[in-house]
């Protein structure tokens, strides 16, 4: 039961106008990380827009869905999203980063409705996750549990520990979304520290694998319900994407891991967004 | 200055922050030293490590997002005789890896040198993921481990170099971006474990460390202009070992201590202090000044300082409080120092 047209052109609008945000939240923080605030779009999106069973008028709702965004310092394209979709005022955004701000780079659960868990130092989201679906199954409770996860974030080995355990446990309500977009901060990840062959770890330790293409939302969202399907393991997706995915300048580029935007820049990096209007095009090659 | 007899400038204090001046030294003393090697996890650029790496590509290890698996990497280098520096931020380097830097490296004695950077709240806007203001606490706490938090990049070139001198681990904290410059240069008697005095006065002392030694100096000069209060000023650049007897000879000369730190009132500097004052049985008032027992809100770097009240109008506005104190008069224990 794959996505419609007019689903797929609503999601592509969606992020769009995610990404839109995530540049000005951006300027009003006075930088951010905009590399991989801009990979993980389609991924949450989908899962935002489409997946995700929650009810942002009641953020604390027993049987929500939980998703944990190990990557933490993607929380400045979170937030956006989460204002959009109603979990607080869009003009909370322009504190980003403020003093006394709810928001900081990396979004603390206690201050920001809709966040399951406060992530930002890499490698504590997938044992936190594998908790709450731990949970799920001890309350009898439905909802499903997804964590996405930092390409470079796997180098750590609690990724690891946590990844055996999910398998162990037979989770196959947990989804690991894995945004493959082969950089980390000091350059691509197999020069730094080599992951691949990736699907190949993930199914060793366990878990069923499919790797997508991370910014086509039917390919996408046919590994998710592939992964509602799944029993008696849990499921890694790995999503192929390109960091500064939509901002032409930015994108496949180590140096926008962190970056600020003078007015100027983020003029650009908008008509960029807006020029590419299909910004869900291919994702990077497997590398 | 210290034994490895390179005291010249090679950095440029002004534009520079500390932890480039850190970069810059590393790599300096790498060309006379074959075995200092260096590690990082996936943050040369953000902690300066690596220039070291730029200039011996052959020497330097990035070991990719994995702190816990650097400092065991780290242990097994000094293992085989090599002099390894590793940087990484401080949260990680403290709490992430605490045990492999207790287990590995401060049990078995090691020569390994952890440069820790965006230490205390000084990465203010990344929030209590990144902030770090509970390292001083733990690493006080290791045996065999010396720990320092410089006062600014002259300081962090001076403890750079004298790190290297000093046999087994060291940990040294410095900050995230441009801290002002406290020392007028880089000869001015550093010395490990030895307080610098920054200004002499017998009303009050201020024993800060990190970038408050320059706000507890001006606070000084303000209280000094206003209303002619005699305030001592000890940099405590060695938290660990501590200088105690600049410590004591405070306690009895001034009688009233603040001590001031970009980190928790629990367990670092100010605690390291009390326990000094404590034992002693000196009647000294002290108060403490730091960042309260929570976790730090975000927001500039400079905003959290003056909320917490570590900038000098806070350390000002304490001190005004305890000049106002009486203290005892008493002067008997005076020939117990
Ligand atoms: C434990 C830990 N170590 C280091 C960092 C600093 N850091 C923040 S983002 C990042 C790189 C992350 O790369 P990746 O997981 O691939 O994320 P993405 O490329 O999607 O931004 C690093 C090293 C951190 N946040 N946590």
């Amino acid at each position: 039961m794959g996505l419609t047209d007019s689903q797929v052109a609503t999601l592509k609008l969606k992020a769009q106008q995610i990404r839109r945000k995530t540049i000005e939240t951006v300027v009003w923080a006075g930088g951010g990380h905009l590399g991989g605030a801009l990979s993980q779009v389609e991924i949450m999106v989908l899962l935002y827009y489409h997946f995700l069973n929650i009810d942002p008028k009641r953020p604390d709702w027993a049987d929500r869905d939980r998703v944990v965004l190990s990557k933490g310092h993607g929380g400045i394209g979170y937030a956006p999203l989460l204002a959009d979709r109603g979990y607080f005022s869009e003009g909370l955004l322009e504190e980003f980063n403020h003093t006394g701000s709810p928001f900081g780079m990396h979004l603390d659960r206690l201050k920001v409705p809709g966040v399951d868990a406060s992530t930002g130092s890499l490698g504590h989201g997938l044992p936190m996750a594998v908790g709450m679906a731990l949970g799920a199954r001890l309350k009898g409770a439905a909802w499903r549990t997804y964590c996405i996860l930092g390409d470079g974030e796997c180098n750590e080995g609690s990724v690891w520990e946590a990844a055996m355990a999910a398998a162990h446990f037979r989770l196959d309500t947990l989804t690991a979304l894995i945004d493959r977009n082969g950089l980390c901060i000091d350059g691509t990840t197999e020069a730094i520290m080599a992951l691949e062959p990736l699907a190949d770890k993930w199914r060793a330790f366990g878990w069923e694998v499919t790797a997508v293409d991370g910014h086509d939302f039917r390919e996408l969202a046919g590994a998710i319900e592939a992964a509602r399907r799944s029993t008696g393991r849990p499921t890694a997706i790995i999503a192929r994407t390109v960091k500064g995915k939509g901002v032409d300048f930015m994108e496949d580029q180590a140096a926008w891991h962190y970056g600020g935007l003078d007015s100027e820049r983020a003029a650009l990096a908008l008509q960029s967004i807006d020029r590419r209007s299909d910004t869900a095009g291919p994702g990077r090659r497997a590398p | 200055m210290s034994g490895t007899g390179l005291t010249y400038h090679v950095y440029d204090v002004n534009h520079m922050t500390p932890a480039e001046i850190y970069g810059q030294v590393l790599t300096q003393l790498g060309e006379g030293r074959e075995d200092i090697v260096a590690l990082t996890a996936d943050l040369a650029r953000s902690t300066k490590i690596g220039k070291f790496g730029e200039r011996f590509p052959g020497r330097f290890f990035n070991v990719g997002i994995a702190e816990q698996n650097m400092f065991g990497i780290a242990a097994g280098l000094a293992l085989a005789g090599f002099t390894p520096f590793v940087s990484t931020f401080a949260v990680f380097a403290a709490l992430r890896a605490a045990e492999q830097v207790r287990t590995d490296i401060c049990y078995q004695n090691l020569n390994c040198k952890i440069i820790a950077t965006h230490s205390g709240i000084s990465f203010g806007q990344a929030g209590s993921t990144h902030h770090c203001t509970e390292d001083l606490a733990v690493m006080r706490s290791f045996a065999n481990l010396t720990v320092i938090a410089p006062a600014d990049g002259y300081e962090t070139a001076n403890a750079v170099r004298a790190c290297l001198d000093r046999q087994g681990p060291v940990y040294i904290r410095i900050g995230r971006g441009f801290e002002q410059t406290v020392h007028p240069g880089e000869d001015y008697g550093f010395e490990l474990g030895r307080a610098v005095t920054m200004r002499d006065g017998a009303d009050l002392t201020v024993i800060a460390c990190g970038p408050c030694v320059l706000h507890a100096v001006e606070a000084a000069k303000t209280l000094a202009d206003s209303q002619g209060a005699g305030v001592r000023v000890l940099n405590m650049h060695t938290i660990k070992p501590l200088d105690r007897e600049a410590v004591l000879a405070a306690a009895a000369e001034t009688r009233r201590i603040i001590t001031v730190e970009n980190h928790s009132i629990i367990g670092g500097l100010g605690s390291a202090v009390a326990e000094v004052i404590a034992e002693s049985g000196l009647p000294c008032r002290l108060v403490r000044l730091g960042i309260p027992d929570v976790f730090a809100i975000v927001g500039y770097t400079d905003d959290l300082y003056n909320l917490y009240k570590i900038d000098a109008a806070g350390i000002g506005e304490a001190a005004a409080q305890l000049l106002g104190v009486q203290v005892q008069a008493e002067d008997d224990w005076e020939d117990e120092l």
